[in-house]
């Protein structure tokens, strides 16, 4: 059973990397942009268990590790 | 007075601070992270550094290590506890103090010697220095930018909390003599108890005329005090 978590800086969080990607996209001339925010993936692998046990698992990882709940917040999808 | 370093793979500030506490006449011990139990000590300190190689963020995962929970459990207990650099990094990762050190402005490294502000010169850490006293000190550091929410900065102002603000040569604190982009122009911090002080600047790097300064000195005279 696989997971992907996606961590990102809260929206009301300054992103200085996200923003000289963005200046750096616009300066290739993408047009049409409007914002970037960068983040962090993790694909998690869990062994066969209940799913609903297992997403309680990686969503007690989020809290206490992959993500800092000050400045971030997190995503958990099954893939 | 009983020292202890915890010394985490990637600290590289762990010897100076040992040569600078035995220096000024503490008893020091060099602590290993994968250890289950500190000596006796007085006073703790978590050094600078790139512990973990800053895998994940900062101090993410030093803050999870095993001698963390002796280090939380003393710091409960009284325990003076000194994070520098790395080491206040890795006390927000474990909560004993708040906030975050989020990456610089500029996104840039920054090693220079900048000016401080002694903004509580009330507390074991700081009373051996003149009330607002503007001591000269080493920064070196990628992730230096504090941040709190605002309840937490309240608590900070009202309780006078901030132990140093960036400053200029006069003792000036503006957005000119911030480098990091802290908030407030914090450079570091106390818990509510001011057990814990949590600092970006290096004073361990300022203890002799020879290469620096002396200005670091009084930090750890105040502790012998």
């Amino acid at each position: 059973m696989k997971f992907s978590v996606i961590v990102t800086l809260k929206r009301d969080v300054l992103d200085p990397q996200g923003k000289v990607v963005q200046n750096t996209l616009q300066d290739l001339g993408m047009d049409n942009l409007k914002n970037v925010r960068q983040g962090k993936y993790f694909e998690i692998e869990m062994s066969d268990i209940d799913q609903k046990k297992a997403e309680k698992k990686v969503d007690d990882m989020c809290r206490k590790l992959l993500a800092n709940l000050i400045i971030e917040d997190y995503k958990i999808n099954k893939i | 007075m009983n020292s202890s370093v915890i010394v985490f793979p990637g600290s590289n500030c762990d010897r100076d601070i040992a040569s600078a506490l035995e220096k000024m006449q503490f008893k020091n011990k060099m602590i290993w992270h994968k250890e289950t139990k500190l000596p006796k000590s007085d006073l703790i300190v978590i050094p600078g550094g790139f512990s973990y190689g800053d895998y994940l963020r900062s101090g993410a995962i030093a803050g999870k290590s095993l001698i963390v929970n002796e280090v939380i459990k003393a710091a409960n207990n009284g325990c003076l506890i000194l994070g520098i650099c790395n080491g206040f990094q890795i006390l927000t990762e474990t909560g004993l103090l708040k906030g975050v050190l989020l990456r610089n402005k500029n996104l840039k490294f920054i090693n220079k010697d900048v000016h401080i502000k002694v903004t509580n010169n009330k507390t074991k850490f700081t009373n051996k220095y003149s009330e607002e006293q503007i001591l000269r000190i080493n920064i070196a550091h990628n992730e230096g930018n504090y941040f709190t929410n605002a309840v937490h900065l309240e608590e900070l102002k009202n309780e006078n909390l901030i132990a140093f603000k960036y400053s200029d040569k006069k003792g000036n604190i503006d957005e000119k003599s911030n480098p990091n982009g802290s908030i407030e122009n914090i450079a570091g911090i106390y818990n509510s108890k001011k057990n814990i002080l949590g600092m970006m600047p290096h004073p361990e790097r300022m203890v002799d005329k020879l290469i620096s300064n002396t200005d670091g000195i009084n930090l750890f005279s105040s502790l012998l005090n």
